[in-house]
């Protein structure tokens, strides 16, 4: 406990070393995943089922966009978002002049999805692969707004045309400095690699479901059927063997990036700095500032607006950094309770009966 | 470490062409629009933005047992600590209920707990580690270190009277007090470390109301414990039950009204559905529970045992609408949103 707070939140130079690995453990490693050169082809979804055998999650449409993973979960390790927006991109020109452009779906999504999700037992963080139901529509055909054969914004006429931008975006785990997940394990399973990532260790999970809830970003879940707690190990068995995570290695455009933590934020730093002068200033890095509520990201991000769009939370805090004072309001009220017993029968010995 | 493809060096060798600036956007052929310069507008914000309304935490996979426990843990460390006082002070009735209540409520809590797991044949592993900075664990011990000692209490009262003679009877009846007296001690730990371990989650309807949910646990445990004491002991040896049960009542509805008033937009969660409801009846029941034990259960048996069951109707519903409170307030991003935009959190890194 020399460190004191610093153990708990905060910024943190050495994961590894903290967590009880000898000083001469490999470097912490990440992602950094630009968003402003992803394409959505998903090909990191596909690559990190493959690789690391994670089951087939529905093949449903969620109806809300070309995103029919819906978030991060026990089946889905990379999840890429899809968000349509009636705005140009920095300065930039998407080709469309003289087309009918518009989002292919805007409000008329959002409308129909959003009574199914908070009518879904666990509202949609089970993982959108589930269709999802609503009891009074149950049957009736609902128009969604949805792709459809037309051209985007065809048929709203020319004055409810607008420009468009398309935000893509390959969500994982964070890879926590300070990590909710790890803090709340209490058997044990969830553990800090030599590289500075967090894992579960399979054999020893009994699915408490604990990480599922400390979790700020809503990333792990217990998987249906296995009881067992579910993320992104970063492949920490291709780590060990010297390769690069199945993601990265199969992003087309290197929107995922992998490498040294140190490196990759100074890369990071470079690529804002480039985009804001190319008059992107909505550019903005997520999860990359050591001192945030979670001591900084191990995959952090490059986005093109605020986080919560891509369903990001905009200011996660671990738990653990009030886990003291939380424990001291406890303190004082089971002194309380204590205190209560002993007087309530003081009271009677003293008081006579009541 | 890095694959065999180097972004640094790409962005290196585009800054290097004419086509430098347009090519570094996306690498691709997106041209710069000329003459309409300025900022890019931003889209005025709503109340708040989300990613198609779509959580953006998981709900706690935890089912009701969870919520059933809270009652159950807070029943057994109550009634325990009314048992050992009555142990103490010559009450045998009341100490009979509270031993037996304590282990109904102990037996229910390693049954909830144990089969809530996904994987409950390995409930074991719990007890691999010894871990600070999870409540879970730290509970598993306390809970632990109640349960041994609550158990043995409650056994040596189940010993049938012909039985009486024998020496590990004696032993029994011996070790009773100390063990009652070592459950007694560990009881408020027992029934407050479910506090933190619902508010040490990122789950805003649990996690913004740190600060009060001890005192509404530990209250809602010796409202409980009181109440059993009081439904099942006579009304001459109840008084230390009722008094026990009334400062508990008290504590959990000022301590639930102070925590309401603080919780911000995360109130809402805690207001409207089915949290709501549990929580009005909750309320009632509690009031209800709290005025009959003051004015009533001295006189009378009966308005003492219904006072009983009112305050241990209160006790789980409160635990019920603290419960369902977080679970909606998951389902909902504006609960995530909202109060993290509101601590004046500006876009990091830019």
């Amino acid at each position: 406990m020399s460190a004191g707070r610093n153990r708990l939140a905060g910024p943190l130079d050495d994961v590894a070393g903290e967590a009880g690995h000898p000083a001469d453990h490999p470097p912490r490693v990440g992602f950094f995943t630009d968003t402003s050169i992803c394409i959505g082809c998903k090909a990191c979804e596909v690559a990190c089922k493959e690789w690391n055998d994670v089951p087939e999650d529905g093949l449903d449409l969620l109806g809300m966009s070309f995103d029919n993973t819906g978030m991060l979960g026990a089946n889905s390790w990379r999840h890429v978002a899809f968000v349509e927006q009636p705005r140009p991109l920095g300065h930039q020109d998407p080709g469309l002049v003289g087309l009918p452009t518009g989002p292919t779906g805007d409000g008329a999504m959002t409308k129909a999805v959003q009574p199914r999700l908070r009518a879904a037992e666990r509202g949609g963080s089970e993982l959108g692969t589930s269709p999802l139901h609503e009891p009074e529509h149950a049957g009736r055909v609902q128009d969604l707004g949805m792709p459809a054969f037309t051209r985007p914004g065809e048929a709203a006429g020319p004055d409810g045309r607008t420009d468009v931008r398309w935000l893509m975006a390959s969500d994982v785990c964070k890879h926590c400095t300070h990590a909710g997940c790890l803090d709340v394990c209490p058997t044990g399973a969830l553990f800090r690699t030599e590289f500075g990532t967090v894992v579960v260790q399979q054999d020893i999970c009994n699915g408490c479901g604990y990480c599922v809830s400390a979790c700020p970003y809503g990333v792990i879940d217990r998987r249906p059927g296995d009881g067992r707690a579910q993320k992104c190990t970063l492949c920490y068995d291709r780590l060990r063997g010297g390769l690069e995570p199945a993601c990265a290695k199969a992003c087309p455009t290197d929107s995922i990036q992998y490498g040294e933590l140190d490196e990759l934020r100074e890369r990071a730093d470079r690529r804002l700095a480039q985009l804001h002068e190319l008059g992107v200033t909505e550019a903005r890095l997520y999860g990359r500032d050591p001192d945030d509520g979670v001591g900084g990201d191990g995959a952090f991000f490059l986005l093109l607006d605020e986080p919560e769009v891509y369903g990001l939370p905009p200011d996660p805090v671990v738990p653990t950094r009030d886990a003291v004072a939380m424990w001291r309001r406890a303190g004082a009220a089971a002194a309380a309770f204590a205190l209560a017993g002993v007087a309530a029968f003081a009271s009677a010995a003293f008081g006579g009966r009541r | 470490m890095s694959g065999p493809h180097d972004p640094v060096t790409a962005e290196r060798s585009s800054e290097r062409g004419s086509a430098g600036r347009e090519a570094q956007m996306f690498q691709g052929s997106m041209r710069r629009r000329r003459g309409r310069g300025g900022e890019p507008t931003v889209v005025p914000d709503a109340e708040f933005r989300s990613y198609y309304g779509r959580p953006v935490l998981k709900a706690p996979v935890w089912e009701w047992k969870i919520a059933a426990y809270l009652f159950t843990g807070g029943l057994a460390a109550g009634s325990s600590v009314v048992a050992a006082g009555a142990d103490l002070t010559g009450r045998e009735t009341l100490r009979r209920a509270g031993w037996l209540g304590a282990l109904g409520g102990l037996l229910a809590s390693l049954y909830l707990l144990v089969s809530d797991l996904g994987r409950p044949e390995r409930f074991h592993h719990m007890l691999r580690v010894a871990k600070p900075t999870s409540p879970m664990s730290v509970g598993t011990w306390i809970l632990s270190a109640f349960g041994a000692p609550a158990g043995l209490a409650a056994v040596a009262e189940l010993v049938p009277r012909r039985l009486r003679r024998t020496w590990p009877a004696r032993l029994l009846r011996r070790l009773a007090r100390p063990a009652g007296l070592a459950a007694a001690a560990t009881a408020p730990g027992v029934a407050s470390y479910t506090a933190v371990l619902l508010s040490h989650t990122a789950v805003p309807g649990w996690n913004e109301a740190r600060d009060e949910l001890p005192f509404v646990f530990t209250g809602s445990a010796a409202a409980s414990g009181g109440g059993l004491g009081m439904l099942c002991a006579p009304v001459e040896e109840a008084g230390p039950a009722r008094v026990f049960a009334a400062a508990g009542a008290t504590a959990e509805l000022a301590a639930a009204a102070v925590m309401h008033r603080r919780l911000g937009v995360v109130a809402e969660a805690h207001d409207t559905g089915r949290a709501g409801r549990l929580r009005r009846a909750s309320e009632v029941a509690t009031a209800a529970g709290l005025a009959g034990t003051v004015l009533l259960a001295g006189r009378s048996r009966a308005a003492g045992a219904a006072s009983g069951l009112a305050l241990l109707a209160g006790s789980a519903l409160q635990r019920f609408a603290v419960f369902e409170a977080g679970m909606a307030s998951t389902k909902d991003p504006r609960y995530v949103v909202v109060p993290q935009r509101e601590r004046g959190a500006t876009s990091r890194g830019s």
